[in-house]
């Protein structure tokens, strides 16, 4: 039976008197696929936030691999962040000054200590390997994002952490990204993904949808 | 990767980093000329000012005294109280002789002009060659001393015995001109002179006749005998260790003694003169030197208030394109708080940077700003300043410094930075 990686008790999340989530409780397993979808200012990105440490919440407790990582300090989220949480964003966030292995190395560099081999292997993993020395410039926007794929999983972090890791791409590039995802979750990778695609939320294997802040359907697919 | 990731940046935003270098170029190299003109300026602005005239006059104890108690300047116990001209070039062999620039004796006489009017007589040195018994030749007088005199015809000579040099108001008043003979008289003596040149020094000097040393002696038959001497010489500006010295140099404790002998105050200068003028007395000119002081300080002042005001523009001007890079690159470096980079990481990154670019400024506006204070040493002082060795030091530190100020604000905001709002720009 799969281990509880993370577990949300509660959590609320309040600016002013704007309740962005309200009273959520979540558990996701080691190797479980979980899509969040909902529609704008349902709290989806908030969640991801808390979830990727990038934020802490106003109310409630969120235990990450055991650790409750409501209360830590900025410095301490950075460090679990840096060591558990592989991020993927929507606008892949490449720099664009280095090439798609440097992009990988600079998460090798400030994790651990960069290896080209290994970043090599990564891109070949997500099928880049020829396109390792281009500059993000040079790039597709799928190819891109496969390098941002690449980069979130040089640490073998025990979270993958998509923010609509397929909102800028086309059907075809989706379609590679998701097979993508979907080969990683048949090796074991844990993968929590926000996205207002359907057909992306369903290749999940489960499905929480939010909407005000609150989950009103959690399913399995 | 970090000195990867630096020099892409720097290659990547040349624009904005020669912006910031060519601003630390401007600020280096107007405080590397500024300090460099400030310290070698002192002697060169004390040169420029002896133009003024001498800042010392040494006269017998006696003639000085009734002075100080009279007020009296002429007249019994004045006049006739005379120092020795065999004295007069031991004043290059004190302890501070080098700082010693010009200087004159004067023998102040009356004589009978034309069998009718009584005039003031002045003998001096014009223009006194003189080897030193330590080999050291030496040109000075009162040619030097009186650099602002209007002279119409010529400057007496070293030997121009028969010829005088007569003050423009008294020339008016006798109807004399450049050429004319006068002949004076004194008791027994008389001889004729001719006129070689009328000076106008805006002073008691023009109802004077100027004449040679010597000449003057034969007339007031005092042989080997000067009234007072002129001095002009380069010194330091007075603190509270000379201004206590000037009053009694004995009150000094050794320690003091021996700072204040060994420093070019005018005090310690005059201390030294009497030292090998017999009789003599030595006194600054106060308002000569304090003129001198106050210039010089003020000099110095408007020089360090430049350093400081270039120091605080370059500040402010690099913090704006530091704050500009910074936040065109939020996303970046959002980014790099994202894959786990801590904030003194990221500022280390900046900063690392910006010392990159400020130390290529730094070498550049170094070398500009020695180019400056020769432009100026050649410009103002027509010679070249001593390059200071010490600026390279002063000019580090104040960079490393500017550079930080000028960061600070680029730092508080990246430390502010929050990847969470740079990152999902939807």
């Amino acid at each position: 039976m799969s281990s509880k990686i993370l577990e949300l008790k509660n959590v609320s999340k309040i600016y002013g008197n704007l309740k962005a989530l309200a009273d959520i409780n979540l558990s996701v397993n080691s190797g479980d696929w979980l899509s969040i979808m909902g529609p704008s200012g349902s709290g989806k990105t908030t969640m991801i936030n808390i979830i990727g440490c990038m934020d802490t919440p106003s109310i409630g407790s969120v235990i990450l691999d055991g650790v409750d990582i409501s209360k830590e300090s900025a410095a301490n989220l950075t460090r679990i962040r840096r060591d558990k949480i592989g991020l993927i964003f929507q606008q892949f966030h490449l720099i664009s000054y280095l090439t798609a292995v440097e992009n990988v190395m600079v998460a090798q560099y400030y994790h651990s200590m960069p290896d080209e081999e290994e970043a090599l292997e990564a891109l070949a993993k997500v099928g880049l390997a020829d396109r390792a020395n281009h500059l993000p410039a040079q790039l597709s926007g799928g190819e891109q994002q496969r390098v941002c794929i690449a980069r979130a999983l040089i640490n073998s972090p025990q979270i993958l952490l998509g923010d609509e890791p397929t909102g800028n791409l086309d059907e075809y590039n989706e379609g590679i990204v998701v097979d993508i995802f979907r080969k990683l979750h048949d090796e074991g990778v844990t993968i929590i993904i926000v996205t207002h695609d359907p057909e992306v939320g369903d290749a999940a294997q489960r499905k929480i949808i939010l909407e005000h802040g609150r989950v009103i359907l959690q399913s399995k697919i | 990767m970090f000195w990867h990731m630096i020099i892409k940046t720097l290659i990547r935003q040349r624009s904005k980093m020669l912006m910031i270098a060519f601003t630390v170029i401007l600020g280096v190299s107007l405080s590397t000329a500024m300090m460099n003109v400030m310290l070698g300026v002192g002697d060169k602005v004390n040169r420029e000012l002896k133009v003024y005239g001498a800042n010392i006059t040494v006269r017998h104890k006696d003639a000085a005294l009734m002075s100080d108690l009279y007020g009296l300047n002429e007249g019994l116990g004045v006049n006739d109280k005379f120092l020795y001209e065999e004295d007069v070039l031991k004043l290059k062999t004190i302890f501070w002789g080098f700082n010693i620039i010009d200087f004159a004796p004067m023998l102040d006489g009356r004589a009978t002009m034309n069998s009718s009017s009584e005039v003031s007589l002045t003998g001096t040195w014009t223009e006194k060659h003189a080897v030193l018994s330590t080999g050291e030749e030496l040109s000075t007088g009162l040619k030097s001393l009186r650099k602002w005199w209007d002279v119409k015809g010529e400057w007496l000579n070293e030997n121009d015995d028969d010829s005088v040099m007569v003050g423009s108001i008294l020339a008016s008043e006798n109807d004399i001109h450049i050429g004319d003979k006068i002949t004076l008289t004194n008791d027994s003596y008389t001889k004729d002179y001719t006129v070689k040149g009328i000076f106008n020094d805006g002073g008691n000097s023009d109802s004077k006749i100027l004449m040679t040393l010597s000449a003057v002696q034969d007339i007031m038959n005092l042989h080997g005998k000067v009234s007072s001497i002129e001095i002009s010489a380069l010194t330091t500006p007075d603190n509270d260790l000379a201004r206590k010295a000037a009053q009694d140099p004995h009150s000094l404790s050794p320690d003091e003694y021996e700072t204040w002998y060994c420093t070019a105050y005018v005090s310690a200068i005059c201390h030294q003169i009497q030292e090998v003028i017999r009789d003599g007395v030595a006194k600054p000119v106060r308002q000569v030197a304090e003129s001198e002081g106050t210039i010089l300080n003020k000099t110095t002042l408007l020089m360090v208030l430049i350093t400081i005001l270039s120091s605080i523009g370059s500040a402010l001007a690099i913090s704006n394109l530091i704050t500009a890079s910074v936040i065109e690159r939020s996303q970046e470096l959002g980014l790099l708080k994202a894959l786990g980079a801590y904030n003194w990481q990221i500022a280390l990154l900046v900063l690392a940077e910006i010392m990159l670019t400020s130390l290529i400024g730094g070498i550049l506006g170094y070398f500009l700003g020695i180019g400056f204070a020769q432009v100026i040493g050649q410009t103002v002082f027509g010679s070249y300043i001593e390059i200071a060795r010490m600026v390279i030091l002063i000019v580090a530190v104040i960079l490393f410094f500017v550079t930080i100020a000028g960061s600070i604000p680029a730092i508080r905001y990246l430390m502010a930075l929050k990847p969470t709002e740079v990152l999902h720009g939807k």
